[in-house]
């Protein structure tokens, strides 16, 4: 089969701009061949090349003294975390796959997520997941005018909802690694381009940490795991256009299919490879597969590297270069081997029963050279095409909603009239929803790490030794890899996308603080930050805008709470023939806790036991007392306005310092930070979120007092999204220890009542407002199981 | 005491169970490869949970066949003990060392959570220790849990006691809510008519360590280790 002719059609279906494809042929000295034409396409997409959004991300934190692997150096970044071990952690999308196919959408993004992490030495030990999907149930005043159209498209934004959890869920089980939470929203932004942000964590000695490096001239290069297929072809690209239903239906062909159990046997045969000490560099073959792993690994070592198409081993007949140099078929690795020791590659490959191959070597010309059928169809300066892409300033420009969002006052919200029915709406919305139809589908528990299960503000693993990789036989003859103890770490992930939408800056500030917060809740002090900004279409100036407010308030948050950014992803071209999704820069946050004992959970546990509020009831220097795109607008008056929350990131630094201090002092039984929802919300999950085991939870009723604040607006007060508020609970006893410490740490603190009895019980100036308990829990607990059995 | 831990492609509870019998239970354990023909040592063999395989055919359907299992198969013969865990009692129904099968949960979905398991009868090498009136709290996770034998199997089941664990609310009575995948009378795990070799779906290697939640689990590995 011949090669078509570059035409200047082909270019463009190649998404490259006439400009990006001058500058290609001054790299080349010449036109490209049609494999060359298909590599320089997926190296300067967005998802490999990060060319619209690059000058942005520098000017994120990225460096602390614990930092190991910096942003951007490798395929993950790496922390320190004491006694001689250290984290990887990365997020990553795969929006469009999941749009179009989303149970192997879904599943591979998780696979290709796993690769990242092992691919740094580190062994996998636990996965997290960010998605975002259109609404699965109308809103309390649209059920009884849902039209034909809208019940469509709800049974639509289900079915995606039902199959991309199916697919993590796949994956993670199968591989073994404990999807031990994440974050869920549903809203309107987000229907025809849902969102999927697969997060993974490793551990490994600092010893231990392996380079994507193809170093050593001379060096063989081995192709290891599962022949190379037609599927996934062009992912990459793919992934950085908009997405339209022509594209989307063309496009099936580039998502993937997974195949956990492979890849449960590549990463171990990898890291036993790995102790052997017999590898130069590794790398996954991920976004642009073999193209993305070739030329990175030469580029990174300052080397060339030559490989042989013929060698690739390939499970279609007749496969071209364009199409073998640019599948994203899964699970495969690229290992630049030590020369002379291949022999142990064969040796660990076959005990795992994989296939492998040698297929090139390391080269001092600095060349990336592809032959097939003895011809060369690929010669290119590799670092050029890895690290050379086109790199644009776009224009940007605030969007005109943004005016009429700060116009919005609350003049035209009426009073509230049914504060008992507007807590049960809210708890029922799938947002604010227990997430239980998620998590008892993900095996969130295997590797008996899970000292704090998903349900609560973060989830805490413990690290026993087990979960390292493989030690070398000369690290453990020398001692240097001894284990010092066991290591505790929380983990969050958090962006409320209404924010960031209302106001991209104060939203993007806000997810962050959110997600340090939820760590603090725990007990934990954030170590570092992987986002993934997940935009609409840069090319206009107004999404543009929403991404570089974005990235300023990100940075400034991350560095109020020495939280560095490690890497992450950019998403772009999220946009569905109705528009853009609302700018969702999800920040997953780790953390670290200090003692087993410090561990603390949402729920509250003992009749009793007192309930105090940390942080200023409501905001007051917020002329929307916090309701400015709160959940309460969006639920119960259908409108998403109003500048959101205010966020002050020396009060939250101050909060979360008292609040782990108060942890670590021993008297604090139960923290609860309050988000969507506000303070009414944040009680109640307090009261019904522990849960002993199937069928059988444990919800206890509280009794609130707040008729002592003077309350502008109920609504504000029960339901505000003020930020830098946490309810915690503690022994009866302590409560006035609890608030004189609190006051002296500089926090404000009240209290607001006691834990007990089978009603949730609110009492404001002039009124009281009870709640069976179990209705609450009903509410809460069942409102997604219920809607997806429709 | 020495275990013997069965280690399958895509075994991965493998660890937890080394982990809890040798860091917890302070006793010897050692993971064994499936191409392995024998069993060296060990005085107790567990097949951990996990996906040998990647399930693909039939849970535990390939499994079957490795090397390893001739040995198992042999050791228990001889009277040797024999727990399969989750994909464990998979594996050895289908390789014929257990009664009935294990197909796809009613649900059609995977489940993880913390169920109550009640015990059915104290004689057994693996119920001995459980006190009397005891649930245990422990967690499942598995998407094929759903125990499933022919009316005739079941009658000999009960009829020789070898069902040794129910799935229970938390007042003890085996009802429908109660049943995380939809088992026949609740069952989580039953013996052979030896009594030497028994599986249950429920993951005792989750259950042993207060920081992980409960330490109901180690009552079905002290009763192996009670002589």
């Amino acid at each position: 089969m011949s090669d078509p002719a570059i035409t200047p059609q082909l270019v463009q279906k190649h998404n490259l701009t006439p400009e990006e494809y001058e500058k290609l042929k001054g790299i080349l000295g010449r036109e490209p061949s049609y494999t060359e034409l298909g590599i320089f396409s997926v190296m300067w997409s967005e998802h490999c090349s990060y060319k619209n959004s690059r000058p942005l991300l520098k000017t994120f934190p990225t460096r602390s003294s614990k930092i190991l692997v910096g942003a951007g150096e490798e395929n993950a970044g790496i922390i320190d975390i004491g006694g001689g071990l250290a984290i990887a952690f990365k997020i990553e999308s795969h929006n469009h796959p999941s749009a179009v196919e989303p149970f192997q959408g879904a599943a591979t993004g998780v696979g290709g997520i796993i690769r990242d992490i092992f691919t740094m030495g580190a062994r996998p030990i636990c996965s997290m997941d960010s998605l975002r999907f259109g609404p699965i149930t109308p809103l309390p005043h649209e059920a009884s005018t849902l039209t034909p159209e809208r019940r469509q498209a709800m049974a639509n934004n289900r079915r995606l909802f039902s199959g991309v959890v199916a697919g993590i869920a796949h994956y993670g089980n199968c591989f073994g690694i404990p999807t031990v939470g994440g974050e869920v929203y549903f809203d309107r932004s987000y229907e025809g381009n849902p969102l999927v942000n697969a997060f993974c964590l490793g551990v490994l000695r600092h010893e231990q940490i392996a380079r994507g490096r193809a170093s050593g001239v001379g060096n063989p290069v081995f192709y290891v795991g599962p022949a190379t297929g037609r599927d996934g072809l062009a992912g990459a690209a793919f992934a950085s256009q908009d997405l339209t239903d022509e594209s989307a239906e063309q496009q099936r062909g580039a998502v993937q299919v997974g195949d956990p159990f492979m890849e449960k046997l590549v990463c171990e045969a990898c890291l036993e490879l790995l102790a052997t000490g017999a590898v130069a560099g590794i790398q996954d073959m991920g976004a642009a597969g073999l193209t993305c792993s070739t030329c990175e690994t030469a580029s990174r070592a300052g080397t060339g590297i030559e490989i042989e198409l013929d060698k690739v081993p390939q499970r279609a007949p007749n496969m071209t270069s364009y199409e073998i140099m640019l599948s994203e078929s899964q699970e495969r690795m690229l290992i630049i081997v030590k020369k002379g020791r291949e022999e142990e590659v064969k040796r660990i490959f076959d005990k795992w029963d994989l296939p492998w191959a040698e297929i090139g070597q390391v080269t001092d010309t600095g060349r990336m050279v592809v032959r097939h059928g003895g011809k060369v169809v690929a010669d290119i300066p590799a670092r050029k095409l890895a690290d050379e892409s086109p790199i644009y300033q776009r224009e940007s420009r605030e969007p005109a909603y943004i005016a009429e969002v700060r116009k919005f006052t609350l003049a035209g919200v009426p009073e509230m009239t049914d504060p008992v029915g507007a807590l049960k709406h809210l708890l029922a919305w799938p947002t604010i929803a227990s997430k239980n139809w998620v998590y008892r589908q993900y095996d969130h528990m295997v590797r008996d790490g899970t000292a704090l299960a998903p349900g609560s503000d973060a989830t805490v693993l413990r690290i026993k030794e087990d979960a390292l990789p493989v030690l070398s036989a000369e690290l453990a003859a020398s001692g240097a890899g001894k284990f010092e103890g066991e290591r505790y770490i929380a983990l969050a992930v958090d962006c409320n996308a209404a924010y960031v939408y209302l106001d991209p800056y104060e939203g993007s500030k806000i997810a962050v603080a959110e997600a340090a917060r939820n760590l603090a809740c725990t007990g934990a002090t954030p170590l570092g930050v992987t986002d993934n900004l997940n935009f609409g279409n840069p090319l206009k100036p107004d999404i543009f805008w929403q991404l570089k407010e974005s990235v300023r308030g990100l940075g400034e948050a991350c560095r109020a709470f020495n939280a560095p950014v490690t890497g992450g992803n950019v998403s772009l071209y999220n946009q569905s023939p109705d528009g853009p999704i609302d700018p969702t820069p999800t920040v997953a946050m780790v953390g670290a806790i200090e003692k087993p004992e410090h561990i603390t959970a949402q729920w509250f546990h003992t009749e009793g036991d007192a309930i105090l509020l940390l942080g200023e009831p409501v905001d007051s220097k917020d002329p929307l007392l916090g309701l400015g795109g709160s959940a309460y607008l969006h639920v119960m008056h259908g409108l998403k306005t109003g500048t959101p929350p205010r966020c002050d990131l020396e009060i939250e630094k101050e909060l979360h310092l008292a609040l782990r201090a108060l942890i670590c002092s021993g008297s604090i039984k139960s923290a609860h930070d309050c988000s969507e929802g506000g303070l009414a919300a944040a009680i109640a999950e307090s009261c019904i979120s522990r849960q002993e085991a199937r069928e059988t939870p444990r919800p206890i009723g509280a009794t609130i007092d707040l008729s002592g604040l003077e309350a502008r607006r109920l609504d504000a007060l029960l339901f505000g999204e003020s930020q830098a508020r946490v309810v915690i609970s503690t022994a009866r006893n302590d409560a006035v220890k609890v608030l004189e410490r609190a006051k002296l740490l500089g926090v404000p603190a009240m209290r607001l009542g006691t834990v007990g009895g089978a009603d949730l019980i609110i009492k404001s100036a002039g009124a009281e407002y009870k709640w069976p308990i179990m209705d609450l829990y009903k509410a809460w607990w069942n409102a997604i199981p219920d809607a997806m059995r429709d | 005491m020495n275990f013997a831990v069965l280690q399958f492609p895509g075994s991965n509870c493998d660890q937890d169970v080394v982990h809890v019998l040798k860091n917890v239970l302070g006793h010897s354990a050692r993971l064994l490869w499936h191409k392995e023909n024998s069993l060296g040592d060990a005085d107790a063999v567990i097949v951990p949970g996990g996906f040998s395989y990647g399930d693909y055919l039939r849970t535990g359907a390939i499994a079957r066949f490795s090397p390893v299992m001739a040995a198992v198969t042999e050791f228990a013969a001889k009277g040797g003990l024999v727990l399969g865990i989750c994909n464990g009692f998979q594996i050895l129904c289908e390789a014929g060392l257990l009664p009935g099968a294990l197909i796809r949960n009613r649900s059609l979905q995977f489940r993880c959570e913390n169920v109550y398991l009640k015990t059915l009868t104290r004689n057994s090498p693996f119920t001995r220790s459980v006190p009397e009136d005891k649930l245990i709290r422990i967690p499942v996770a598995h998407g094929e849990g759903c125990y499933f034998a022919d009316a005739a199997t079941i009658s000999g089941l009960k009829a020789n006691s070898q069902i040794l664990w129910q799935y229970v609310n938390a007042e003890g009575q085996a009802t429908e809510m109660a049943n995380p995948n939809g088992s026949i009378e609740n069952i989580a795990g039953v013996c052979n008519r030896a009594r030497n070799v028994a599986g249950l779906m429920p993951h005792p290697e989750r259950a042993s360590e207060s920081i992980l939640g409960g330490v109901d689990g180690r009552l079905i590995f002290q009763s192996i280790l009670e002589k």
